[in-house]
């Protein structure tokens, strides 16, 4: 049997050692109400060359960023990976290895977690990071959760520009603990000030902000912050990772953590997952942080070794009491987020956060030339912008693919006050080439939508 | 294992070395204060690595070297099933069809991906003999979660969310169910378990009300015993007017042997890095999916991928009485690729076949053990057993000595001091995938430690003897926290 050593003779031997007949006599155990005596309605096994046939088909129903040029994101972007990277996360040593309990045998994986965390305080210019959590929406949630617990406050302030599916996470994980959510509107793309100060109150226990937010737009961090502290807050970003080798970071701005998605760091978009969520956050606040945390100590002999640490916070000790109930994280996808800055290094993500920034407004001139596409917001932006297109965006996408074009983002399918808008993204990934033929496919495309 | 330790990636390196270089910018540049406001710019580029490419490959190579896997050698660690990882599934998770499509591109463009869901969907639904399914939830703690929150938007739909607040669980349950309970706002009601390792039946009885939300419970539990009043247990708790969660970490003993709907559970989650072979790849990712009734459908975490009548496969977002999501997006879905995979290659009879190893397995080091070591529950385990330490703790050998000896054998350690309710716990779980050898030489190392443990226990006490580092100070590492490599302070 496939994946299963055990031959027949070795059955009976195990058996006889046991001193039972047959396996059978090891369910007996098991109550005749509650035996499933069928047959599981599967289909029937395949040989791997059929399975890996199989597979092909299902994966060539699909249009793959290889095929098709992409100008999604909205959380998942497609950027150029080194190709040392994919044979270093795969190796088996690190694929195959469980939550690194037995640290003597662990090392490797102690020792990445520890460069991430490092590297993600780096980034954020905070002071801790954990180990990762689920991704970027759940990083949201749990901050939100940690700052309830620290102010004592039952509100958490959404800005409107948080991508819409986290702020839908945040409020589905509050809701069952009693605490409430409430959406700050934005105004010309950016966190209305205004609208902000109504909101804060003694109830308020911080602000969630993007940067760049989730239209594009680049947020008045510092003003917001200095508002949310001001009433008491906790100020919570969740920020582009890649985008941090020029934006300022979260600890310029005074936040309290940041939180993030860390999918472009070399994590492939992979129809949404699996990614990883990062957090981090000031000193004072470690031990209101959820999940893994990996510190550096010595060994018996005096050598520097790694090991899980402050487990204190965590639900197999704390139990009821813990932090967040959260066990496995997203560790491959965190290493695969070391290894691509590691490669990348500190000129690499500095060189595709500008190419990002150049490309994406190149691409924003053009297409803004383009009759029938109009910027809906004049604020400064990072790879992303909002247009307003004068037809069907999903419509039009599906021409797009038709000349292997995945276009911009239809944002109706968010919220019907952002119908007929489309959410752009041009990375390092993007050629010239590539965008102007948008430019030009979308031309023609409108010219045969008019005639 | 590479002996010498490895220095940080910040040790590394120098002051402008590449590892990775881009094409030229190809589009006119702007100045960048042009393009975004000064007072949003960093001022200082963040001290990241600089390294070649290979200084990067032998870093992880050497780091990679420094770690214990399933690749690697046995891996008996209890509850965490830590079976073979076959690569087919991962050739397949690589596809360019499934790693590299945007969650958002139109629906027409990744039916591939949508109808693997939605057959996902369907066998974990036959498996667990449960009539709907949600793949979201990203590992198993993830899908505790996303039951509970289930089963208490159901309680408030029925108007009794505000008195129905308790959630119970047995004191042999793992951490994450109480943590969860506490997430989703209940109370934790420990129900003890009864001198044969299943759930006190008396207590239990005591224990249901109109306060009772749930039960949370694992069968097997993490004592490896099939708690054989599982019918019983399920008619109280729903006579109180409770519902069942079950926590799927143990499934890889009965995969088509029993059903979780069968025994009367509401809400069922899987680990597919467990049961289903997907890697564990160092703590995640894994995937949670969930597994419910009838009743429960409704509140399933959005978007849910359903079959159209045109045989089209669509995302579903319109469902009003949905709990929410539980993360962006549809789940872990490259590990659910994997986990496909995985039950294509080994179909209904591969599947049951998997379980009857696994528990075999289980029994013969359970047998080949318990001359040696107590063995506080000596009757036929599932897919996992556990050992007290006591007797060799009298040799003032603990069970944290045990494990740490193992390593020396080039064995990973079993789950130790869980669960909570056997002294000096040693819980052990070989999963199907290892040949006798393994086994025997695994009931060869563990007969040798407690030898030792009774002529020679300083050495059990000193171990491990053969690792890249030995015991390390975790003390040292909770009270001086030392968390992330720090720039040298520039003056």
């Amino acid at each position: 049997m496939k994946y299963i050593p055990t031959t027949p003779e070795e059955e009976a031997k195990m058996l006889a050692e046991i001193g039972i007949n047959s396996i059978e006599e090891l369910f007996e155990d098991i109550p005749e109400e509650v035996r499933f005596r069928g047959r599981l309605n599967l289909p029937e096994a395949m040989s791997e060359a059929e399975l890996i046939k199989h597979m092909r088909e299902l994966a060539s129903r699909n249009a793959d960023l290889e095929t098709y040029t992409c100008f999604m994101g909205g959380g998942v972007y497609d950027r150029l990976v080194p190709a040392a990277l994919a044979k270093l996360v795969g190796r088996a040593e690190f694929v195959t290895t469980y939550t690194p309990y037995q640290a003597e045998v662990s090392q490797g994986v102690l020792q990445s977690i520890y460069e991430f965390q490092s590297l993600i305080c780096l980034l954020t210019g905070l002071d801790v990071a954990n180990a990762s959590v689920y991704d970027g929406a759940t990083a949201c949630a749990e901050a939100a959760l940690m700052a309830c617990a620290h102010t004592r406050r039952n509100t958490i302030l959404l800005a409107e520009g948080l991508h819409p599916e986290y702020r839908l996470v945040v409020e589905t994980y509050l809701r069952p603990q009693g605490l409430t959510t409430i959406t700050v509107p934005m105004r010309n793309g950016r966190l209305d000030m205004e609208a902000l100060r109504d909101h804060l109150s003694k109830d308020a226990a911080g602000l969630i902000i993007q940067q760049p937010n989730f239209f594009g737009c680049l947020e008045e961090v510092d003003p917001v912050g200095q508002a949310v502290h001001e009433a008491g807050g906790l100020y919570i970003a969740c920020v582009d990772p890649v985008s941090l080798a020029v934006l300022k970071s979260p600890g310029g701005y005074n936040a309290d953590i940041a939180v993030g998605e860390g999918q472009p760091l070399g994590n492939a978009p992979g129809f949404g997952g699996p990614h990883v969520g990062f957090m981090a956050t000031k000193k004072e606040l470690i031990r209101r942080l959820p999940g893994r945390i990996v510190g550096a100590t010595v060994d018996t002999e005096g050598r520097r070794g790694y090991v899980l640490t402050l487990q204190a916070r965590e639900q197999h000790i704390r139990r009821e009491r813990a932090t967040s109930n959260i066990c496995s994280n997203q560790a491959l996808n965190a290493l695969t987020a070391a290894i691509f800055l590691a490669l990348v290094g500190r000129q690499g993500l500095k060189d595709i956060a500008v190419q990002s920034l150049q490309k994406a407004h190149y691409a924003y001139r053009r297409l803004c030339e383009l009759p029938g596409f109009e910027p809906v917001f004049d604020a400064p932006f990072f790879q992303e912008f909002t247009l307003a297109v004068d037809q069907d965006v999903e419509k039009l996408n599906e021409l797009l693919l038709k000349e292997k074009i995945i276009g911009g983002l239809p944002l109706s399918r968010f919220d019907s006050r952002y119908k007929n808008w489309a959410l752009f993204c041009v990375t390092e990934a993007r050629t010239r080439e590539e965008i102007d033929r948008l430019v030009t496919v979308l031309g023609r495309l409108r010219r045969r939508e008019l005639t | 294992m590479t002996q010498q330790g490895v220095p940080l990636l910040f040790e590394k390196g120098a002051p402008g070395r590449r590892g990775y270089i881009l094409p030229d910018l190809d589009v006119p540049a702007e100045p960048i204060e042009d393009l975004v406001p000064a007072e949003l710019l960093r001022e200082e580029d963040p001290a990241l690595p600089e390294m070649s490419e290979l200084e990067v490959v032998r870093h992880y190579v050497n780091l990679s070297r420094r770690n214990h896997a399933v690749d690697v050698g046995f891996y008996p660690l209890g509850s965490c099933t830590m079976k073979y990882n076959p690569k087919v599934n991962e050739l397949a998770a690589a596809l360019p069809g499934f790693a590299r499509i945007h969650p958002y591109q139109p629906e027409s463009s990744v039916q591939g991906a949508l109808e693997l869901m939605w057959l996902l969907q369907q066998y974990l639904c036959e498996i667990s003999g449960l009539p709907y399914a949600s793949l979201q939830p990203a590992a198993g703690a993830h899908g505790e979660l996303t039951g509970l929150m289930m089963i208490m938007a159901y309680h408030k739909a029925r108007g009794e969310d505000k008195q129905r607040t308790e959630v119970l669980i047995p004191d042999s349950g793992h951490g994450t169910n109480p943590a969860t309970a506490a997430m989703c706002g209940c109370r934790v009601v420990t129900v003890p378990s009864d001198e044969r390792g299943g759930m006190d039946i008396e207590i239990l009885r005591k224990s249901v009300s109109e306060k009772t939300a749930a039960l949370m419970l694992t069968n097997p539990n993490t004592l490896g015993l099939f708690d054989e009043n599982i019918k019983q247990i399920a008619d109280i708790v729903h006579e109180a007017g409770g519902l069942l969660y079950y926590d799927g970490a143990n499934a890889n003993a009965i995969l088509g042997i029993s059903r979780a709907g069968d025994m009367g559970f509401d809400v069922v989650h899987y680990n597919l890095h467990k049961t289903f072979s997907t890697p564990h790849g160092g703590g995640g990712p894994g995937a949670g999916p969930v597994a419910v009734t009838e009743k429960l459908a409704p509140y399933l975490p959005v978007p849910v991928v359903v079959k159209k009548e045109d045989g089209q496969y669509a995302l579903d977002y319109d469902r009003p009485h949905s709990i929410g999501s539980v993360k962006a997006f549809y789940g872990n879905f490259g590990v659910l690729v994997k986990a496909y995979t995985y039950i294509r290659a080994l179909g209904p009879n591969g599947l049951r076949r998997v379980s009857e190893i696994a528990v075999l397995n289980a029994n013969y080091l359970m047998h080949k053990l318990k001359p040696y070591y107590d063995l506080p529950y000596n009757r036929t385990c599932k897919h996992e057993f556990v050992l007290s330490g006591n007797r060799q703790k009298q040799h003032g050998v603990r069970t944290l000595d045990i494990a740490k000896r193992l390593l020396d054998h080039g064995i990973h350690a079993p789950t130790v001091y869980f669960p909570l309710i056997v002294d000096e716990a040693i819980m052990i779980e070989p999963t199907e995938t290892e040949s006798l050898e393994t086994l025997d030489a695994f009931v060869e190392a563990m007969i040798s430690i407690a030898h030792e443990a009774e002529n020679d226990p300083e050495v059990v006490k000193g171990a491990p003897h053969t690792t890249v580092v030995g015991r390390l100070d975790e003390t040292r590492a909770a009270r001086q926290p030392d968390l992330a490599w720090r720039p040298p302070a520039s003056d």
